[in-house]
């Protein structure tokens, strides 16, 4: 009987083109997405050493980092994104690589186009010049970021030189309780065991909570899983895959799909397989999250308070713990629902999806934003900003007094004018709460779309569990 | 990439420890479009007032410093944001090689895949490497990548440890494309079944 083996196990086996011993495993890449901010050199590099894209028909691009999100009809004010943007499309003509262009209706975030799309599949090897690849992870599918160099590399070869990398197995029993989403449960987490917990492995996120996720939250949870330290995470595809996947344009259609489907039934880890490392989590006892501080790491439940440095055992965490909280203005022991907002942004790869915008439009919905708020809402891509819209959602945002952007990654990373100003405080639906991440001495508190939107009504964290 | 065997040159000491790649090429300088043309912004806070005149007491600003192409520094260098600017400013000024007693990790692996050789050495050695440089200006050495050796102007000679895989593809000037590239038959093989690969239009 074959040794029982992980899923992870079992996609990186798939995927060997070469492994020799004292040399890293040569391991073939089945999706490629590209976007402007980390792909110019790549291709430079392409150019000066005389090589071509090796698989063009492999390789995916957008954009999306740089991308203004008002009015598409105005030129790119500032020259540089303009510059970038310019670059990616010479790129795409030159070397054959298809591109959801700025006004084209398949751009957005790059990690929200790709399962949209149906390019992200159950199986497949797929990178990308940016950390939050690992959203792809949902589908089953071992995704992980990668730096310029290695862009490069998957150009031109459609290969990577890789190790292999240590198996997790995250287990979440229970259900998540109603009022609690996907990102209150990986904020949670995260919160629970460090950033650092994920350092070296890949993990697989299994049980019943888990299982019980939708696509789009699953996504929200693998999304993450780089905050955890993790390169990638990843869950097995079933039903609920399959489901989501079945009619896209890029998945398999009519016979091809149903054949598809047998071999990605294949695709789990089988009983008996052994993880490198192993822990658990708890659903049913959680509380929806507000991070207070400067790493996704530091967060808290709503019902709770700002910690309190001096309690911290750690010398480490204890300092930066104090720095975290002068940065984020803070004082330690304040209730986190009395914490005072002045912005919200609902948007990003984590949590700008239709899923995301219909929970933030169902808490929003009649209401009126907070009169010293600013709000805005991001759809993830175009495609979600026009099933929004068929539903009337954007109705919703405008009339609570929301603003409603054009797709891309906005003040998720800021790199675009959508910037917090020094000391302005942000309920955010994103991802990374770093010092400056939002705009330089901007103050970032990650929480879910329907904490976001609350806050935004109230002007302060509430617990959302209560306006059921 | 450049094959690297030898490298001689002048020693520039930084002593400090923590230098991130913040410090080596600050973020105003990312959003270049090209790989190159990083050199005359690296160190560029310590080595520039906000007006853009050099400050005179930074080491890069002094003669014959300013022509060195091996830096030595303290521990735990290129910390910081994984950015590849960094190891590509430092090659576009003319450093070739890192001395430090330790390294981050990603910015480690970045100096490999542009053809710069990090060399990690017992802090007693890089002590002794920093005093030298600082009191001599214009000191050399030179780095044999085949024999694992920093040998000074002044004979002292240390062996330093080094991946063999790594060694092989700076040695042979092989990028790890080109060294990829080397197994194209191998892809093609893979190719021909690839299970999970589906074609875009
Ligand atoms: S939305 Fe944020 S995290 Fe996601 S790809 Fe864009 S910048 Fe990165």
């Amino acid at each position: 009987m074959a040794r029982p083996q992980t899923l992870i196990d079992k996609i990186w086996d798939a995927h060997v083109v070469r492994e020799q011993a004292g040399e890293p495993t040569l391991l073939y890449i089945d999706l490629h997405l590209v976007h402007e901010v980390t792909s110019p050199q790549a291709f430079e590099g392409l150019r000066t050493s005389g090589r071509k894209v090796r698989r063009p028909d492999l390789t995916y691009a957008t954009v999306d980092h740089n991308v203004p999100t008002t009015d598409r009809a105005l030129p790119i004010t500032d020259p540089i994104s303009k510059q970038q943007i310019d670059t990616l499309r010479a790129n795409c003509e030159a070397f054959g690589i298809p591109l959801a262009d700025i006004h084209s209706r398949d751009q957005g975030v790059v990690h929200v186009i790709g399962p949209e799309l149906g390019l992200t599949l159950p199986g497949k090897t797929i990178v990308c010049g940016d950390s939050h690849t690992s959203t792809h992870g949902a589908f089953g599918a071992l995704a992980f970021g990668i730096g310029t160099s290695e862009v490069e590399h998957v150009l031109a070869t459609e290969c990577l030189q890789q190790t292999r990398p240590k198996t997790m197995e995250v287990f979440v029993f229970g259900q998540l309780p109603s009022g609690v989403t996907a990102k209150d449960l990986i904020l949670g987490l995260i919160a629970k065991y460090g950033t650092a917990f994920g350092t070296g492995y890949v993990i697989e996120y299994r049980g019943p909570a888990i299982v019980a996720l939708s696509m789009e939250e699953r996504m929200t949870v693998c999304n993450m899983s780089i905050e955890a330290g993790a390169r990638a995470g990843l869950i097995a595809p079933d039903d609920t895959t399959f489901a989501y996947l079945q009619g896209r344009r890029h998945a398999p259609q009519g016979a091809d799909f149903e054949a598809a489907k047998q071999r990605w039934r294949q695709l789990c880890t089988d009983a008996d397989a052994a993880f490198d490392a192993r822990i658990e989590f708890d659903a049913q006892t959680l509380v929806p999250q507000v991070t207070w501080g400067t790493s996704p790491g530091m967060g808290a439940d709503v019902t709770g308070r700002v910690p309190d440095p001096a309690q911290m055992a750690d010398p480490v965490a204890r300092r930066s713990a104090e720095l975290a909280l002068a940065y984020m203005g803070l004082t330690a022991g304040t209730p986190m629902q009395e914490i005072r907002i002045d912005r919200v942004f609902i948007g990003s790869c984590t949590n700008g999806r239709i899923e995301d915008l219909r929970a933030a439009a169902k808490v929003v919905q009649g209401k009126t934003i907070a009169s010293h708020v600013k709000a805005m809402v991001v759809p993830g891509s175009h495609l979600v900003k026009e099933q929004a819209e068929r539903e009337g959602l954007h109705d919703i945002f405008v009339q609570a007094g929301f603003e409603w952007r054009e797709p891309g990654c906005s003040m998720c990373l800021a790199m675009n004018p959508d910037v917090l100003a020094p000391g302005e405080r942000c309920a955010s639906t994103s991802n990374r709460n770093f010092e400056g991440r939002q705009g330089r001495d901007g103050r970032t508190h990650l929480v879910s779309p329907a904490m976001a939107a609350a806050a935004a009504i109230a002007g302060h964290f509430v617990d959302t569990r209560q306006l059921a | 990439m450049e094959p690297f065997h030898t490298h001689t040159g002048i020693l520039a000491p930084i002593p400090r420890a923590n230098i991130d790649t913040d410090a080596i090429i600050p973020k105003q300088f990312l959003k270049r479009i090209e790989r190159s043309g990083f050199g005359s912004f690296l160190f560029y806070d310590w080595r520039f007032q906000s007006d853009g005149t050099p400050i005179p007491d930074f080491v890069l600003n002094q003669a014959p410093y300013s022509s060195a192409s091996i830096l030595v520094a303290g521990p735990n260098f290129g910390c910081g944001s994984s950015r590849e600017h960094a190891p590509w400013a430092l090659l576009d000024y003319g450093f070739h090689v890192i001395i430090a007693s330790s390294f981050a990790d990603i910015f480690y692996n970045n100096c490999f895949k542009n053809g710069v050789l990090p060399i990690t050495l017992p802090e007693t050695d890089v002590e002794a490497l920093l005093a030298q440089a600082q009191a001599q200006p214009g000191f050399t050495a030179t780095v044999d990548l085949r024999e694992q050796t920093v040998t000074t102007a002044s004979g002292q000679s240390v062996h330093f440890a080094v991946d063999p895989y790594r060694k092989m593809c700076l040695l042979e000037g092989l990028d790890d494309i080109g060294l990829t590239l080397r197994h194209a038959a191998q892809i093609d093989e893979y190719e021909k079944t690839a299970p999970f690969a589906v074609a875009h239009a």
